[in-house]
Parts: C-alpha cells; sequence; structure tokens
C-alpha cells in the first residue's frame, strides 16, 4: 500500500430497517489530499465514515482503499491505515489513563513496550499533551480530551486521518488549537463537519453530500463561495465569508 | 453540575484523594494491594470471641490516615454508610448466645455481645483498610496490581471500564435528572412512571454508547484481548514495606501485645 487511494464506486447502503442513506456514491482521494465532506444532517456523512473503516459494509458498490477492497476480510488491515477520530472524545477514551488509552494501539500492532512508550510520548508531544500522560480521561476537559483522541490515532501511525466533526464541543481557543494542529499533519485527511471555516482552513477539497449522493466535488474555495449551491443543500457560507 | 463534585457518591472524591503525592502513595500499588490483603486476612482470622487482640491493629489505619493525608472524616462517612450491612450481620448474636463470659463492675456481659463488638471492630478495621487503599492508590493501579498478581485479565478489564465510564453514567444520570425536575414543578405522581423512562432511555444510550466504544476499539486494532502496558518499578522500599508491615501483623495475630502491656502496668 504505497500509493493510498482512496476509491469509491457507486456505493449504497440501506440500514437493516430499510432506511437509505447512501445512494450511489463515487469518488477518489489521493495520497497527501486533504477532504471536507459536508452536508446536512441525514445527508450520508456518518455512515459514509463508517464505511471507509470497514464498520458497515456497502450494500453495493465497493470502497477500495490503497487497492485493497474493503471486506469483511480485509477490514482489520485496512483498519491499521485508516486512523478514524470519533466525534465524541468520550467514546474514543475508553481507557483509565491517557498513558493507557495511546498505548492501546500500539500494543495491539504488537510493538515492545519500549517501542510503545516512545511512540506514545512522541504522539503526545505531537498534540502537545505530554504533561497529560499519567492522568486519568475524566479529568480531562474537553480541548484535552480532543486533542488526546487524535495522539490515540496517530499513535498508530495511520497513513489516511478520518475525523468526524474535530470541532464539536470545543470553544473557540481549542478550536483554534485543533485546526492548526490538523494543518501540521502531512496525512491524507477525510474530515467531515458542519464547521465549514474549519473545512476552509483545513482542507483543499471539498465534496458536498446531500440525500445519499455527491451533490458537488471540487475545491474548496469554489464550492464554499457558491452560495446558490450551498443553499441548494441546505448550507450556508462560512461564517468568515457572511457580510462581505 | 459536575458529576465529580455531586454528592451522589462521592467517589469522585476519593478517586481524587488517589492522586495525591506523598510517601504512601509512591508506594507501589502492589506493596499496598498485598499489605492490605494481608492485615485483612489476619485481622478476620481472629476467634469470635476476641476484642483485646484486635485493638493494637487500629494502628494501621490510623497511621495510614495520618502518613497519607487523608481527611479522617471522608473515611468515617463511608464507615456509616455501609454500616448497617455489619450491624445486621450480628444483630441477634447477643439473643443466641446468652452465656456470661465476663462481668464489668458486677454487670454480666453475655458472650453474644462480646462477639457483636468483635465483628464490628473487624468491620471498622478491614473497610477502613480497603477505603484507605483506595484513597491511596489510583484506581488503574491498584487493577495493574491484581493483574500483576494473577487475577484474569477479564475482570480487570470490567473494572477498568466501569471505573472509566461510571463518571460519565453518573453525569447523565445528573443531567437526566436536572432536565426532568425543570420540567415537573415539584409534582409527584408520575414519578415512579418517569423513573422507569428514564432508567428505559439510560439503558438505550448506553448501549449506543458501548457500540460505539466498541467501533473505536476496534479502530485501533482490537482483537478480542486487551493488551496491558506493564510498568514496573518496583523498588527496594516497597519491599521493605510488605516484609515489615506483613511481619508486624502476623506478629499482633500471634502475640496479645494488648494483654503484654496490660501485664506491664498490673
Amino acid at each position: 500500500m504505497s500509493h493510498h487511494i482512496i476509491k469509491a464506486e457507486n456505493i449504497h447502503f440501506s440500514y437493516p430497517d430499510g432506511t437509505k442513506a447512501i445512494n450511489g456514491i463515487s469518488f477518489e482521494i489521493h495520497h497527501g489530499e486533504s477532504v471536507g465532506i459536508i452536508g446536512p444532517n441525514g445527508a450520508g456523512k456518518s455512515t459514509l465514515i463508517l464505511q471507509l473503516n470497514g464498520f458497515l459494509l456497502p450494500t453495493s458498490g465497493s470502497f477500495n482503499i490503497g487497492g485493497t477492497p474493503v471486506t469483511q476480510k480485509t477490514k482489520t488491515e485496512i483498519r491499521r491505515h485508516v486512523g478514524l477520530v470519533f466525534q465524541n472524545p468520550d467514546d474514543q477514551l475508553f481507557m483509565p489513563t491517557v498513558f493507557d488509552d495511546v498505548a492501546f494501539g500500539p500494543l495491539n500492532l504488537g510493538l515492545s513496550p519500549e517501542a510503545v512508550e516512545i511512540k506514545v510520548e512522541e504522539s503526545l508531544r505531537i498534540v502537545g499533551c505530554l504533561e497529560l500522560k499519567s492522568r486519568p480521561s475524566h479529568h480531562l476537559s474537553l480541548g484535552q480530551k480532543r486533542a488526546v483522541s487524535i495522539a490515540t490515532i496517530l499513535a498508530m501511525e495511520p497513513d489516511i486521518l478520518v475525523m468526524d466533526e474535530p470541532s464539536s464541543f470545543l470553544d473557540n481557543h481549542s478550536r483554534r488549537e485543533i485546526i492548526n494542529l490538523l494543518r501540521k499533519f502531512h496525512h491524507t485527511k477525510i474530515i467531515v463537519s458542519h464547521d465549514l471555516d474549519l473545512i476552509m482552513d483545513v482542507c483543499e477539497r471539498c465534496i458536498i453530500l446531500n440525500d445519499g449522493r455527491v451533490q458537488a466535488d471540487g475545491t474548496t474555495k469554489d464550492m464554499l463561495l457558491n452560495k446558490t449551491l450551498l443553499e441548494k443543500n441546505k448550507l450556508e457560507l462560512p461564517l468568515s465569508l457572511q457580510n462581505k | 453540575m459536575s458529576f465529580n463534585q455531586s454528592e451522589f457518591f462521592d467517589l469522585g472524591y476519593l478517586d481524587y484523594l488517589s492522586y495525591k503525592d506523598t510517601f504512601i502513595h509512591r508506594l507501589d500499588p502492589r506493596a499496598k494491594f498485598i499489605v492490605t490483603l494481608v492485615f485483612i486476612f489476619m485481622v478476620i482470622s481472629f476467634p469470635k470471641h476476641e476484642i483485646s487482640g484486635l485493638i493494637p491493629f487500629l494502628i494501621f489505619p490510623v497511621i495510614l490516615v495520618a502518613l497519607a493525608d487523608i481527611p479522617i472524616k471522608i473515611i468515617l462517612k463511608k464507615l456509616i454508610v455501609v454500616s448497617p450491612f455489619a450491624l445486621m450481620v450480628g444483630i441477634f448474636n447477643p439473643m443466641l448466645d446468652r452465656k456470661i463470659l465476663i462481668s464489668l463492675f458486677g454487670i454480666g456481659i453475655s458472650g453474644g455481645w462480646i462477639s457483636y463488638l468483635s465483628i464490628i471492630i473487624k468491620f471498622i478495621l478491614t473497610i477502613s483498610s480497603a477505603l484507605i487503599l483506595i484513597a491511596t492508590t489510583s484506581f488503574p493501579g491498584i487493577c495493574m496490581a491484581m493483574e500483576n498478581l494473577g487475577m484474569p485479565n477479564i475482570f480487570i478489564l470490567q473494572l477498568m471500564f466501569i471505573y472509566r465510564y461510571i463518571f460519565i453514567l453518573g453525569e447523565e444520570v445528573v443531567r437526566t435528572n436536572n432536565a426532568r425536575e425543570l420540567r415537573s414543578f415539584g409534582k409527584k405522581g408520575y414519578e415512579i412512571l418517569t423513573a422507569g423512562n428514564i432508567l428505559g432511555s439510560l439503558l438505550l444510550r448506553t448501549i449506543d454508547r458501548s457500540e460505539r466504544i466498541y467501533q473505536a476499539m476496534c479502530a485501533r486494532g482490537f482483537n478480542g484481548k486487551i493488551n496491558l502496558f506493564k510498568k514496573s518499578r518496583f523498588l527496594l522500599k516497597d519491599f521493605l514495606y510488605i516484609i515489615l508491615l506483613s511481619g508486624f501483623f502476623i506478629f499482633l495475630r500471634l502475640f496479645p501485645l494488648s494483654q503484654f502491656i496490660g501485664k506491664m502496668f498490673i
């Protein structure tokens, strides 16, 4: 897997109760790209994210990540390369202390204790939370929890970072810090968010989803400046561009 | 409103105490765990009419509370909370065992009262030492100690998940209850029904959450077994702590110190 191309081909997905969440999505994301996925509630964004990691498998169509199709068999392999940061850090951080949490992934990858320790410290240093190492997760602020969540994924050394609403629950300052952090990463990034300003700052490409379909796919600048396109898909201009 | 400060069950406070930094806190969790076990085992191994032999054991919780800088009030408060259990266990002893064993100032005291008192002293000793263990050792530390001492991994994980999520569940309960109170205007009547609904929705939310946690675990390579990171820093002082204190407790168990001190003064 040297070229981490993510390729979705005509994905359809319906939940067991019959709700159609995705009705034919196709896109291709190349190595090192950072792509924002936006759309109104119920557009299929979260469903799409869960499919990238094999938690849900498409009813028809196929996902291909770095040449490997996402199937029941390959999903463990896929998860090594695709790091998924969930929306709620309390779901993401399930171990009693910050250290244990960040060490969870590397230990599962079979690293030696010394290597795990180095990896944990390195990941925590990147997100600026090294001093929280021995703290229990429930003593952290939400901003810290979010940063540590990202560290838990970084410690796995994924090639592709997938994030669900990285700025939710955060105050302005913590949000800005997360944005700065994301801009530093050179991974392939897929970010799902309602925070269009964050998408503007972090992603150069943007995909608009609505009704389980790709409504538009192009550079972020073109898309987020296009008021008619946004309003057609129940979105608004990013706050920083309003009243200008 | 934060659950940690709530009065619901001071769990947060004991947890907060366990992150202090004193000599006792710095000892290896395994040392403290073993010493507490030895202590409890020695205390409960006394025969049922023993009182004088138990008294010197009080020195252990007293010294630990002082050294570890734990407010004695919190330990006493918790003792009272669990006390009904111990009080009920021995409540029929005075009626069943009426044989006079000793008489004080002309009043005969039956064996039942003495064994009842013995149960209560044992209760105070064991529960306070367990509480002090929790207040001086972080919960993950205790889990790690138990895992090192051979407790099966699956039990450790259950404990660790309970510890991680009880605070979150508690906060959720507090929030839900606030929302209920906000719209119930002091009314009573449907309370039982509402409580049922609240419990039901909490259960559903917990199941949803567990699903998401499981996904988060899988996303990081979970394959059925959780590997714990072993931080081993068992030092000479930990070793000495075990040897000295365990030795002291065994000595107290075998040698009637109270009687000896009593004889010195008579």
